[in-house]
């Protein structure tokens, strides 16, 4: 186990490095769906933080245990559990935001981040890796999130947490909160992404 | 020793985990809805409560009545029809003059039950508006019928005729326009707003009727 990264290398990988929306690709249902305006991105990735955390934390004190023919359908056992735990606490203490978020907040079991980590990370390493890796993982897929709802809230109605940012002549670019606009701004910005690395790394070499 | 051994193969003893952690898992859920349900539905009530006015008197007219101050009088009942319970509330402004009957209805949607606010007016010959209180429909598709540029059309449809879906342009005034690409959560939203229809209607004139009555007979004198 000695190639393993160490808990702070994990926690570092998340944010960054090993992005999970603009590096690895993954939980892209709820970054295209649910990223027109900033409420409800960060709604969906306190909700996302809280299940990968718990579901982390539980699968690395079982690791154990697990035999690995059994091990998926234990993965999806306890993430269902977390995100229904997280629908019904969202049901009570934000109830707009619930209805506003509908079917995406159950649909958190089919993120493929979550079942991800625990594979990669939760079954093979300590609870504070496993810990450590998913409040990483958490604050990628937050500040992932976040960076696609203000350019798509901002453009798209000229406000950022529902308070008015640009000039109330501008022009809303309505297709900017539509399904249109979130795929043009993962686009745009996973190019950026990719294009600042390049740089970094070209200077590196 | 042989038994010993074909029982740690056998498949049940094998997930053995998977049972114990379902177990577990079951039974926090439960434990976490029996302490959240009551404030989920609070929740549900209030936000009922909350939608009523604009059901029955359009959102303009709710909007002003709440700036004046006012607020219209809401009282809740069950109401038996063609087999099944309804809940209605009844509205009423402030000098207990009827404002109009508003009914709980829910059926099967396409992933969902999906669950209305039906709005009726004082007279019971047109619905006031619908509201959808809960669905579950397609992201993207079916949950548009959320929004109230397509709710709006309902308001002011007059009772006398089933409402119909159409794919293209609605003209005629039992036409209902279909959600584009969801056909299917639109039929049901309207079936949902015609079995009330069908299932109330009598029932709530008659009830209208016996207010009215009530009324003339208290303050007959007065306005003959």
């Amino acid at each position: 186990m000695a190639d393993q990264p160490t808990a702070l290398e994990r926690f570092v990988q998340g944010i960054l490095p090993e992005n999970p929306v603009y590096r690895q690709l993954l939980g892209l249902c709820p970054t295209l769906a649910v990223t027109n305006n900033m409420v409800s991105a960060v709604t969906m990735a306190c909700s996302v933080a809280f299940v990968l955390l718990c579901a982390n934390v539980v699968i690395s004190l079982i690791r154990n245990l697990l035999k690995p023919h059994l091990r998926i359908v234990i993965f999806t056992l306890t993430i269902a559990t977390f995100v229904t735990i997280a629908d019904r606490v969202l049901a009570a203490y934000l109830y707009q935001m619930s209805k506003a978020l509908g079917p995406y907040i159950p649909l958190i079991i089919v993120n493929c981040l979550i079942i991800c980590r625990c594979e990669v990370c939760a079954s093979r390493q300590s609870v504070v890796t496993a810990a450590s890796d998913a409040i990483g993982q958490s604050i990628g897929f937050g500040l992932a999130l976040a960076s696609i709802a203000a350019v798509r809230e901002i453009l798209g109605t000229g406000m950022f947490f529902n308070i008015q940012v640009l000039p109330v002549a501008w022009p809303d670019w309505v297709i900017m909160v539509l399904p249109p606009g979130a795929f043009l701004t993962l686009g745009l910005l996973l190019g950026l992404v990719n294009f600042v690395e390049q740089k970094r790394a070209g200077r590196k070499g | 020793m042989e038994k010993w051994s074909r029982l740690r193969n056998s498949n049940l003893f094998q997930a053995w985990l998977v049972l114990l952690l379902s177990l577990v898992f079951g039974m926090s859920l439960a434990s976490v809805e029996i302490a959240l349900k009551p404030r989920i539905q609070a929740n549900k009530i209030k936000e009922t409560m909350e939608k009523i006015p604009g059901v029955v008197l359009g959102s303009d007219r709710a909007q002003a009545m709440q700036t004046a101050g006012e607020a219209l009088d809401i009282e809740p009942m069950t109401v038996e029809a063609g087999g099944t319970f309804y809940r209605v509330y009844r509205t009423a402004f402030d000098d207990n003059t009827l404002a109009g009957f508003v009914v709980k209805a829910s059926a099967q949607g396409y992933a969902d039950k999906i669950e209305l606010l039906v709005g009726f007016d004082a007279h019971v010959k047109r619905i006031t508006g619908v509201f959808v209180l809960d669905q579950k429909e397609t992201p993207g598709l079916g949950n548009k019928i959320v929004e109230e540029q397509w709710l709006d059309q309902f308001e002011g449809r007059s009772l006398s005729s089933p409402l119909v879906v159409v794919k293209t342009r609605a003209e005629k005034d039992h036409e209902i326009d279909a959600v584009s690409g969801a056909t299917i959560s639109s039929r049901c939203v309207t079936g949902i707003v015609n079995q009330t229809v069908e299932d109330l209607r009598n029932k709530l004139m008659v009830k209208k009727q016996q207010e009215s009555n009530a009324a003339n007979e208290k303050g007959g004198n007065g306005h003959g």
